[in-house]
């Protein structure tokens, strides 16, 4: 069966899933199944149809899986939502029309993704533009104390999610040059006798210092982390001026935590960083530099901004009796609703959403916390059902950079595929209390333009390469699975 | 770089199961903590009770089919909600109890909530989800009758006190009557003024002469004394070392322990009880229910156990060193009280009528599902022997002779024999009485049980609550 043909059978289960869910949820709420909402099925499905038959048409080598997935989790998504609120799903399907544009329009202009690397600077000042966007006077604004939102009249979008793509695409250029002479050794091996000091030497300042500002466990542990990856980096004497720009990217997530103050997101960009800055120099040492620079700049931010310094504490009691109703509250209903939902779930449409005769009982259901509406409704087994979901498409996504014929292709499909599975960590672990809750999107299932349309051209991207990449191999090879 | 790209996969791998760990911590494994109100993550979850207010709770009938609990609508479509009235004001206002989100839950409403709102376990909400239908709750038909109960009421006539009547041949709580009640109607407007006390289940009364029996059914069923035993029942007489004297102090030389029991002869029964002992006499009353909460499907929160209480509070054992002639008699000192509650006293009555045998006390009659469907019936449950055959049968004879010739000629019937005993306990420094009458009728066979209490009246036991006992069982009776 050829590759198109396979991904026309995998919309087959996007297809049930639209007709059963919406179906589902109608039934619960006791009307009959309408000819609008049976409208909504066909249109979405005509969509994944169409889209189907573009890829067919212009990247008929692509991976036959990712965009089933994508189409799966909108499904899911747009079910869900019109769970939640009818208009809702209404305004997504038309930003599901607006990203499928979005999508055809990317992979048209862009027929060949080499052709960003030639851009990869302007790309890079777009990137840094957009994450600032929301800091600027007259359109930007808090929300929940983090600046993530951009309102251009009647337009509001979330320049993060964009500027995600734009990040990754500049990484993943700039670490072909330069990955290999990062870690380009310059000299001969040292003597035993050098290399034992050089470890010592540090040992000992290590000691000292924790004992000087009498440091605790955590601070111990990291400091001793980075010293020991600093000394594994200087020991093979690298080339000291390409790691400027590597500083500049540690500076730009420390100053996303001062300036949009939002822990989640600087979190997202920096693992996407250093994701590819493994790939492309295959050195640990270089992520443990990078990692505890991370968390020491975290943890000192969060010591001396207010706004991460709360959502710090929340994170560890949300159950403290003058928290959990006023900064703790959103955190403490999610799990309240996920303790509903149970092993099997209450079934779609039964969850309690709304207090009656009073507002929402949980608050962003339908953006941040909707994987904890759909733990209540589909149980553990529905959540981890989706959380496979993700999981076959990073699959999908690193076999695509595995494939790949050259370095930037590798790089920037793996980059794409590492920040998108990072901001599936990033929302979910932040509704299940694994780590601070913060406002990012769920892809391709939470309520939001910004999102849809950012992550379809995520999926474009992560397309064209997979078609130029099996195209070259079945050229080479003959044949490809 | 391929190596690395695995390697990242894996670690994909690894924190996606952290994530699912994550969610099984919260769904499985913590679930029930953070629904418990009681618990620090779960107190501030208010989901079960918005979710209970749009559910229509069952009804809750009496055994007649008085309806006096129902959930009516309030608000339309997605604002929806249940509130409970109460069809029959202060009637019921302690068996019942009340459910109000403001307030909570109390009595049965709070023993049956998980019947009453339709609860089901993990595997039943997967057939309710195919059939999709919305929750609703069962009935709850009650043992209660709801005539007797009135009449109890109108009785008590204001004064404070209690009337319980039981089955004994099965354990149904056929009256459990409070005075003062309260109109749950009306009771989160009048939060916290008003007296919301079950003086059936959560008093502690000094018992008086009604504890006799107890003595009584020890004394005999422990072989040491029979009805025809001759004790000295002169007064006053050192009991403990202080003296203790007869109700006005009268003199009744050797007598049987029949008519000592007929005339409640103090100095008697002090004397039985030193006789068998602390151990033997709460060896009989463990038996009889004492030392524990009653076996009633009702809050244990809403119950306190009978027993022999120390000046603290506290129950205690033979060890205590309590004052075993004025606990045989419903007193007792600082070392240790006697102090019952009337559903106590009625158990008690309950199980000499039924030939030594206890049955466990109820309040629901069965449990109906909304197709109609009875979900739930319940069998009459022996909870213990207390004592043999012979002995309820001889006890039951001596207390026949009180109604019919002692203290307790208030409660006779018309045609029907019946058996009981008075008691009047000292109170307030002794200027005011705790009024009693136990019993039960017929004496052969009954058909009922019953413990009438009042507190701090000038009146006795045989004048203030025989008479009640006698309309009480009259009603269920007729």
């Amino acid at each position: 069966m050829s590759a198109r043909s396979r991904e026309l059978m995998g919309l087959i289960p996007v297809s049930l899933l639209v007709s059963a869910g919406f179906a589902a949820v109608l039934t619960t709420r006791s009307e009959e199944v309408s000819d609008a909402t049976l409208t909504y099925g066909l249109v979405f499905l005509g969509l994944c149809l169409a889209g189907h038959f573009f890829i067919r048409a212009r990247l008929p080598d692509a991976d036959p899986y990712l965009y089933p997935l994508a189409a799966l989790l909108s499904a899911f998504g747009l079910v869900m939502i019109y769970r939640i609120n009818a208009e809702f799903a209404r305004e997504q399907a038309q930003w599901f029309v607006v990203g499928l544009v979005v999508f055809c329009g990317t992979i048209v202009l862009l027929r060949d993704h080499h052709a960003l690397e030639r851009y990869r600077y302007t790309i890079a000042a777009a990137g840094i533009a957009l994450l600032v966007m929301p800091r600027l006077p007259g359109i930007g604004a808090p929300v929940n104390g983090a600046f993530l939102g951009v309102k251009l009249g009647p337009i509001s979008f979330q320049p993060a999610e964009f500027a995600k793509i734009a990040i990754i695409v500049f990484l993943a250029s700039y670490l072909r040059d330069t990955g290999d002479v990062l870690v380009q050794s310059r000299s001969t091996p040292m003597s035993a006798g050098r290399q034992a000091l050089l470890f010592a030497i540090p040992a000992v300042l290590v000691v000292l210092v924790v004992l000087v500002l009498g440091l605790g466990t955590a601070g111990t542990v990291l400091l001793a982390v980075f010293t020991a990856s600093l000394v594994a980096v200087l020991r093979e004497r690298p080339s000291l001026k390409h790691f400027g720009p590597l500083l500049l990217v540690w500076g730009l997530a420390m100053l996303m935590l001062l300036f949009i103050r939002d822990l989640g997101s600087s979190l997202m960009f920096f693992g996407g960083f250093l994701a590819l800055l493994y790939v492309a120099t295959g050195r640990l040492s270089l992520v443990g530099v990078g990692a505890t620079m991370f968390l020491g700049g975290a943890t000192f931010f969060a010591n001396s901004v207010n706004h991460v310094q709360e959502r710090v504490d929340i994170w560890l009691d949300p159950f403290a009796p003058d928290v959990v109703q006023k900064e703790g509250y959103q955190i403490a209903q999610s799990l309240y609703a996920q303790a509903d939902g149970g092993l099997f779930g209450q079934g779609f449409g039964q969850a309690l959403l709304q207090i009656p005769g009073g507002g929402p009982l949980l608050p962003a259901a339908h953006t941040d916390l909707i994987y904890a509406v759909i733990t209540d409704e589909l149980g553990l087994f529905g959540a981890a059902g989706l959380i496979l979901v993700y999981l076959m498409f990073a699959a999908r996504g690193f076999k695509t950079a595995l494939v790949a014929g050259d370095g930037f292709s590798k790089l920037l499909a793996a980059g794409l595929t590492s920040v998108l599975a990072l901001q599936v960590f990033v929302i979910v672990g932040g509704v299940t209390k694994t780590i601070p809750l913060t406002g990012v999107t769920l892809p391709f299932v939470s309520y939001g333009g910004s999102s849809i349309v950012a992550n379809m051209m995520l999926l474009a991207l992560l397309l064209i390469v997979s078609d130029h990449a099996r195209k070259d191999r079945r050229s080479v090879q003959g044949g490809l699975v | 770089m391929n190596r690395q790209i695995v390697q990242l996969f894996g670690l994909s791998m690894i924190l996606f199961a952290t994530l699912i760990a994550f969610t099984s911590r919260w769904t499985v494994f913590e679930a029930d903590a953070l629904k418990d109100p009681n618990d620090r993550r779960g107190q501030a979850n208010k989901r079960e009770l918005i979710a209970e207010q749009q559910i229509p709770r069952g009804l809750i009938k009496s055994a007649d089919g008085t309806v006096l609990a129902r959930s009516e609508p309030r608000g339309r479509d997605e604002d929806r909600v249940f509130r409970r009235t109460y069809p029959t004001g202060d009637l019921f206002s302690q068996a019942v109890g009340y459910s109000f989100v403001e307030q909570g839950k109390t009595g049965l409403e709070a023993f049956r909530n998980d019947e009453l709102t339709g609860a089901e376990n993990e595997f039943g909400t997967i057939f309710s989800e195919l059939q999709s239908e919305g929750r609703e709750g069962s009935d709850l038909i009650t043992t209660l009758d709801a005539g007797a109960q009135r009449t109890a009421i109108e009785a008590l006539d204001g004064q404070k006190g209690s009337v319980v009547a039981i089955e004994p041949q099965t354990g149904r709580v056929r009256v459990m009557a409070t005075v003062p009640g309260f109109d749950p109607n009306g009771i989160v407007e009048n939060q916290g003024q008003v007296d919301v006390l079950n003086r059936a289940t959560q008093s502690q009364y000094p018992p008086g002469s009604t504890f006799k029996v107890v003595t009584a059914a020890a004394a005999l069923d422990s072989g040491k004394f029979t009805p025809d035993s001759v004790v000295d029942g002169s007064s006053p007489r050192t009991i403990s070392g202080a003296p203790l004297a007869n109700s006005g102090g009268a003199n009744f030389g050797a007598i049987t322990l029949t008519e000592a029991l007929t005339n409640s002869v103090n100095t008697v029964w002090a004397q039985v009880g030193e006789q068998i002992g602390p151990k033997t006499l709460l060896d009989y009353m463990n038996r009889f229910g004492f030392n524990a909460d009653p076996q009633l499907d009702y809050p244990d929160g809403q119950m306190v156990a009978s027993g022999v209480r120390n000046a603290k509070g506290d129950l205690v054992d033979d060890t205590g060193g309590f004052d075993i002639g004025r606990v045989a008699i419903g007193q007792g000192g600082a070392e240790g009280a006697i102090l019952v509650s009337p559903l106590q006293m009625a158990l008690v009555a309950s199980a000499v009528g039924n030939g030594g045998e206890l049955m466990r006390p109820r309040l629901t009659e069965r449990v109906v599902g909304k197709d109609g469907r009875v979900d739930e019936r319940l069998q009459p449950v022996e909870q213990s022997q207390v004592m043999k055959r012979e002995t309820a049968e001889q006890l039951a004879g001596m207390m026949n002779n009180v109604v019919n010739e002692g203290t307790g000629t208030a409660a006779a019937l018309d045609g029907i024999d019946v058996a009981g005993k008075t008691g009047t306990a000292e109170v307030d420094n002794a200027t005011s009485n705790q009024a009693w009458f136990i019993g039960f009728a017929p004496v052969t066979n009954p058909k009922m049980a019953v413990a009438v209490t009042i507190e701090r009246t000038q009146g006795q036991g045989g004048t203030e609550a025989a008479p009640i006992a006698k309309q009480v069982l009259q009603e269920l009776l007729q």
